[in-house]
C-alpha cells in the first residue's frame, strides 16, 4: 500500500528527471535533474530490498561521480551555457526514432517470450540470507569469495583510469 | 645426294615387281608432302632472311615442286602397273581421339587422288618455272615462292586425305593461300580487298562443308572416306532427307571454292593476284577441289538425286551465265575467269548427271588448256608492261595504262608468235574442236547430259559451247590479230622497238601445256567414235567410282545411246566440232575488219551489252541485299552491345565498386554525432535480432 | 509471460518499465545533444537505468545482481574520470565542448 505508492512516486520521480535532465540547456541544471534521479532511483533500489546498493548509489554516483562533472563544469567555466545546443529537427526526429526504438525493442523483451532463466527459487533465499547476514554482508561475502578475481581487475581498472586521467589532462609543456 | 632418287627408284621397281595387280603400295607417300612443305618453309625463311637473293628461291621453289612430281609419277607408274581395286591408306599419325571421333591423319592413294596429285604437281612445276621468269623483278620473290610452295602442300593435302576433316584441312590451307596470293601485292588496298571478298565467300561455303561433316559423322560413327563410301547404300536411304541435305551442305561447300553460283563473285577480283596464281590456283589445281569432292563423295550423290539434279542445273546455269559475262569483257584476265566459272560449270554438270569419270576428265583438260591460257596471257601482260617501261625510260612514249585491258593490245601476232601459236592452240582445245583435249572431254559431258535425261541441260551445255567458241576467239583477236593499239593507233613501230616475245624460261612451260592441251584427251576416246584405246580413263577410274555407279544402277539411272534430239554420239561429235569451228571463224571474220578503241578512247557499252559488261549487276545485288544490313548489323552490335552494354557492364561495376567506396567513406566521416548515431542503430539491429 | 515474469509482482514490472523508459530517455539525449558534458551524463542515466534492472532481477536470481550493480559503479566512476580529462584535454584546443566541431576522428 504505502510503499507501493511510494515505489511509484519514486519510479515517476526518476523518469521526470530524467526527462528534465535531457532538456536543460544550462549544464549545472541538468546535473542537478540527474542527481534527482539518482536520489529517486536509491529509492527505488530501497523499496526493492538493495539496502546496500542504495547506500552506495547515493554516496558514489551521486556523491562523487556528479560532484566531478560539476568539478568539470566549473572548471571550463560551461556554467552559463546558453547557446541553443539541441539538434536541428530532422536531427531531432531521428534521435527520437531511435529512442522510441530502443523502447519498443525493451518492451518487446519484457512482454515476449524470453527464454526462461534458470533459478527461480534464489530470490527467496535472497531474502533469507539478507535478513540473518544483514545486506552488507550478503554482497560482501560472494563479492570476496566467487568475485574476487573480478574485484581486483577492477581495482587494477581504476589504477588505470587515475594514471590516464591525469595523463590526459596534464597541460603540455608548450 | 644420288641416294635420294635413287632409293624412290629402286622402291618402285622392287614395288612394281613384288605386288600383283590388284593392290597398291605407295612408295614413299610422305615426300610428296614434304617437298613443298620444306620449299614453303625455306622460302618463308628466306623472306626475312635475304631481301635481293633470286637465286636461291629459284632453285628451291621449283625443285620442291619437281622432286614431288618425281615421286608422284613414280607412285602413278606404280597405280597404272597394279591398278587396285580398293584404295590404299598410309597412316601417319592420329590426330583427334576424343570419345567415339578418331580422325587420324591418313592418305589415300588410289587412281583417282594419284591423278589429281599428278596434275597438280605437273601444272604446277610448270607454272613455278614460268613464275621465274614472270616474277624476276618483284622485290617479294622469295615470299611468292614461299606462298606458292605451301599452297600446293595444302593442295596435295586436300586431294590425299583420306577423311573428311584431313580433306577439310587442305581445304582451308588452300582458301589461306589463296587470299595470301590474291594479295600479294597488299600495298594496294584494292588488292588486299579481294583477297578477302575470296577468303569470306569461300568461308560461307564452308559452313556448308561443316554441317555436312556433322552430319556425316552422326550417321556413321566415322569420317574416314572408304567406311563411308562402303556402308552409304544400306546406311542411308535413297533419295531421303539426311543424305539430301548432306550432299547439298556439301555442294554448298563446292559452290564457294569452285565458284559456281551463287559463290563465285570472288573469282573475277581474285585476278588482281599475280597471273601465274591466277593459273594455278584458279583455273588448274583450287578452283577443282570441289569437283574432286562431289568425285570423292560419289555415292553420297548417287543416293540423291534431288541433289544431283541440283548439282547439275547450278552447273549448267552456272556456265551459261558466265559465259555471256565472259563475251563483254574487256580485261584479258577477267575473260578467263569467267571462261574458268564457265568450264567448272561443266565439270559440276558432269558429276551431277552422274558421269564422274567425264568431269574429272574434264578437269584434267581444263587444267592443261586454262593454265596455259593464263601464262600465255600472262606473257602477254608482261610483255606490254615491259614495252611501256622500256619507253618510258628511253624518254619515248610515255604512256602507261592498264596492260590487262585488251584494247591497249592488238597485233601482237607479230611480236610474240610462240605465245600466239600457244594460246591458239589452247583456244581450240577450250572451243571443243577436234582432235585437241577439249574436245573429248567438254563432248563427253554434253553428251552424258542428254544421255541421263537431261535435255534442257543439254541444250544449254550445247549453247554455252558455243558461246565459249565466242568469247575465246574474240580474245584472241582483240589481243593477236588486228592493228596494234599497244602505243596508240599508228603506234607499230613503237611497239615493235619496245615489245618483245616471252623468254624460255616463260615460253617453255607454254610449250609443254600446248602438247598436253593436243594430247590429253586421247586417254578417254568414246567407244562411239572409230578410233582406238577408247575409254581408257573410264575403264581405269571404275573402281574408285564404282559403288556410286552401282547404286544409280540399282535404281535404273542408265545412260541412253541417243541423244535427246535424235541421233547417236558419233554425229552430234562430228556436229559439235563443226558449230565451234564455225563459230571461230565468225567470230573471226566479224571482228577482224572492226576498228577497237585504245582504253583510253573506250566508250561505255549500252543496253543488254552493258548489263553483260556490269557483270548482270550481281555483286551490287549482294553488296545491298547482304553486306549493307550485315555491316550494319555488326555495327550496330559494336556500338550497342560491345561499346554500350558489354562496357557499361564493365565500367558500371566499376563505378558501383565507387558508389559503395563513398557510401562507406561517409560512414567514416570524422565526426563523434555520426559515430554514436551507427553505434545506437547497430545496437537496435543486435536488440532487435537477438533480443 | 515468462516464467521469470511471473515470479515479479507489479512493482517490479514497473522498475522494469522505468529502467526502459530512463535507457531511451538517455539514448534520446545522447543523440539530441551537442554539448558533450551533457551527453555524458545521459550516459551515465543509461547505466543508471541498467543499475535499476539489475537490481529488479536480483530479486529473482539471487544476489549477483547486485554485485554486478557494484561493479557497474565501479566501472562508471573510472569511465567518467577519464572522458572528462578527455574532454578538458580537447576543450583546451577547440575551446568549446560542442561535439559537432570535432570531426577528426578519421583514418
Amino acid at each position: 500500500m504505502i510503499t507501493d505508492f511510494l515505489f511509484y512516486l519514486f519510479a515517476g520521480g526518476a523518469t521526470l528527471g530524467g526527462l528534465l535532465m535531457v532538456t536543460r540547456r544550462n549544464p549545472v541544471s541538468a546535473v542537478m535533474f540527474l542527481i534527482a534521479t539518482l536520489f529517486c532511483a536509491s529509492g527505488m533500489f530501497v523499496l526493492l530490498g538493495a539496502h546496500y546498493v542504495a547506500a552506495i548509489n547515493v554516496i558514489l554516483y551521486a556523491g562523487a561521480i556528479m560532484v566531478l562533472f560539476l568539478f568539470v563544469i566549473m572548471l571550463l567555466n560551461l556554467g552559463h551555457a546558453d547557446w541553443r545546443d539541441l539538434r536541428t529537427p530532422f536531427g531531432g526526429l531521428v534521435g527520437g526514432a531511435v529512442a522510441v526504438a530502443f523502447l519498443g525493442l525493451l518492451a518487446r523483451d519484457l512482454i515476449g517470450d524470453v527464454a526462461p532463466l534458470a533459478g527461480s527459487g534464489r530470490g527467496a533465499v535472497m531474502s533469507v540470507t539478507a535478513v540473518e547476514q544483514g545486506p552488507i554482508e550478503a554482497i560482501a561475502r560472494p563479492l570476496f569469495q566467487e568475485y574476487v578475481v573480478v574485484l581486483e581487475a577492477t581495482g587494477l581498472l581504476l589504477l588505470v583510469a587515475i594514471v590516464g586521467t591525469i595523463f590526459l589532462a596534464r597541460r603540455r609543456s608548450a | 645426294m644420288s641416294g635420294v632418287l635413287g632409293v624412290p627408284a629402286v622402291g618402285a621397281v622392287a614395288a612394281l615387281q613384288e605386288h600383283a595387280a590388284g593392290s597398291f603400295e605407295p612408295v614413299l607417300p610422305a615426300l610428296i608432302l614434304l617437298f613443298p612443305l620444306l620449299g614453303a618453309i625455306l622460302n618463308g625463311v628466306g623472306a626475312f632472311l635475304w631481301r635481293d637473293e633470286k637465286r636461291l628461291p629459284s632453285l628451291i621453289g621449283p625443285g620442291a615442286l619437281l622432286a614431288s612430281f618425281a615421286v608422284v609419277l613414280v607412285n602413278f607408274a606404280g597405280v597404272l602397273e597394279a591398278a587396285p581395286h580398293e584404295a590404299t591408306v598410309v597412316h601417319l599419325w592420329t590426330w583427334i581421339e576424343s570419345g567415339a571421333l578418331r580422325v587420324g591423319v591418313d592418305l589415300q592413294f588410289d587412281q583417282l587422288s594419284l591423278l589429281m596429285c599428278l596434275i597438280v604437281t605437273g601444272v604446277g612445276s610448270l607454272i613455278h618455272v614460268y613464275s621465274v621468269g614472270y616474277m624476276r623483278e618483284d622485290p617479294g620473290y622469295s615470299r611468292y615462292f614461299a606462298y606458292l610452295n605451301l599452297f600446293v602442300f595444302f593442295m596435295l593435302i586436300l586431294v590425299l586425305g583420306a577423311s573428311f576433316p584431313i580433306m577439310f584441312v587442305g581445304w582451308e590451307g588452300v582458301g589461306l593461300c589463296s587470299y595470301l596470293l590474291i594479295g600479294f601485292w597488299y600495298e594496294n588496298r584494292e588488292y588486299a580487298s579481294a583477297g578477302k571478298k575470296a577468303f569470306i565467300v569461300n568461308r560461307i561455303g564452308d559452313v556448308g562443308f561443316l554441317i555436312a561433316m556433322l552430319l556425316l559423322f552422326t550417321s556413321f560413327g566415322t569420317l574416314d572416306f572408304i567406311p563411308i563410301v562402303e556402308g552409304a547404300p544400306e546406311s542411308l536411304e535413297y533419295g531421303g532427307l539426311l543424305v539430301t541435305g548432306i550432299t547439298l551442305l556439301l555442294f554448298l561447300g563446292c559452290t564457294g571454292k569452285s565458284a559456281q553460283i551463287p559463290l563465285f563473285t570472288w573469282l573475277p577480283d581474285a585476278m588482281a593476284g599475280p597471273t601465274p596464281v591466277s593459273a594455278l590456283i584458279h583455273a588448274a589445281t583450287m578452283v577443282t577441289a570441289g569437283v574432286y569432292l562431289i568425285a570423292r563423295a560419289g555415292v553420297l550423290f548417287a543416293l540423291a538425286p534431288v541433289s544431283q539434279g541440283v548439282v547439275a542445273a547450278v552447273g549448267a546455269g552456272t556456265a551459261l551465265f558466265a559465259a555471256t559475262i565472259a563475251i563483254q569483257q574487256y580485261d584479258i584476265k577477267k575473260v578467263l575467269a569467267y571462261s574458268t566459272i564457265s568450264q567448272l560449270g561443266y565439270m559440276f554438270l558432269a558429276v551431277g548427271v552422274g558421269a564422274f569419270t567425264a568431269g574429272v576428265f574434264h578437269l584434267m583438260t581444263h587444267a592443261f588448256f586454262k593454265a596455259l591460257l593464263f601464262l600465255g596471257a600472262g606473257a602477254v601482260i608482261h610483255a606490254v608492261h615491259h614495252a611501256w617501261d622500256q619507253a618510258a625510260h628511253g624518254g619515248g612514249h610515255a604512256r602507261h595504262g592498264d596492260p590487262n585491258d585488251m584494247r591497249n593490245h592488238g597485233g601482237l601476232k607479230a611480236f610474240m608468235p610462240r605465245t600466239w601459236a600457244f594460246m591458239w592452240v589452247a583456244t581450240l582445245a577450250i572451243a571443243g574442236v577436234f582432235p585437241f583435249a577439249g574436245f573429248f572431254s567438254k563432248d563427253e559431258i554434253i553428251w552424258d547430259a542428254g544421255a541421263y535425261g537431261y535435255p534442257i541441260l543439254w541444250g544449254v551445255a550445247i549453247a554455252t559451247a558455243v558461246l565459249t567458241a565466242v568469247y575465246m576467239t574474240r580474245l584472241m583477236v582483240m589481243t593477236f590479230h588486228g592493228e596494234s593499239r599497244t602505243f596508240g593507233h599508228g603506234g607499230e613501230a613503237e611497239t615493235r622497238t619496245h615489245l618483245h616475245e616471252a623468254p624460255a624460261v616463260m615460253w617453255v612451260p607454254l610449250a609443254i601445256l600446248a602438247a598436253l592441251s593436243v594430247v590429253g584427251g586421247w586417254v578417254n576416246i568414246p567407244e562411239a567414235l572409230p578410233l582406238p584405246r577408247f575409254e581408257w580413263l573410264h575403264h581405269w577410274l571404275e573402281p574408285v567410282f564404282e559403288p556410286a555407279l552401282a547404286v544409280a544402277a540399282a535404281h535404273g539411272i542408265e545412260p541412253a545411246h541417243v541423244a535427246p534430239a535424235g541421233g547417236g554420239e558419233a554425229l552430234w561429235a562430228g556436229v559439235s566440232t563443226l558449230a565451234a569451228l564455225a563459230a571461230v571463224l565468225l567470230t573471226v571474220r566479224a571482228l577482224g575488219a572492226r576498228r577497237v578503241p585504245t582504253a583510253a578512247e573506250a566508250v561505255a557499252p549500252t543496253g543488254f551489252a552493258r548489263v553483260l559488261h556490269d557483270k548482270w549487276y550481281v555483286d551490287e545485288l549482294y553488296d545491298r541485299l547482304i553486306v549493307r544490313p550485315s555491316v550494319a548489323l555488326w555495327r550496330g552490335c559494336w556500338r550497342v552491345v560491345d561499346a554500350g552494354i558489354i562496357d557499361g557492364t564493365v565500367n558500371g561495376a566499376g563505378h558501383v565498386a565507387r558508389l559503395f567506396g563513398w557510401i562507406g567513406g561517409q560512414l567514416q566521416s570524422g565526426r563523434v554525432t555520426t559515430y554514436l548515431l551507427v553505434f545506437m542503430l547497430g545496437a537496435i539491429l543486435v536488440l532487435g535480432v537477438i533480443g | 509471460m515468462s516464467p521469470t515474469l511471473a515470479a515479479l509482482g507489479t512493482t517490479d514490472l514497473i522498475a522494469l518499465l522505468t529502467s526502459a523508459t530512463l535507457f531511451s530517455i538517455g539514448i534520446m539525449g545522447v543523440l539530441l545533444r551537442r554539448n558533450a558534458i551533457i551527453v555524458f551524463m545521459c550516459v551515465e542515466l543509461m547505466l543508471t537505468a541498467v543499475n535499476i534492472t539489475l537490481v529488479t532481477f536480483s530479486r529473482v536470481h539471487g544476489v549477483e545482481g547486485q554485485v554486478l550493480v557494484f561493479f557497474v559503479m565501479a566501472v562508471a566512476a573510472a569511465e567518467a574520470a577519464v572522458g572528462l580529462a578527455i574532454i578538458i584535454a580537447i576543450f583546451r584546443h577547440y575551446q568549446v565542448v560542442d561535439l559537432d566541431r570535432f570531426r577528426v576522428l578519421r583514418w
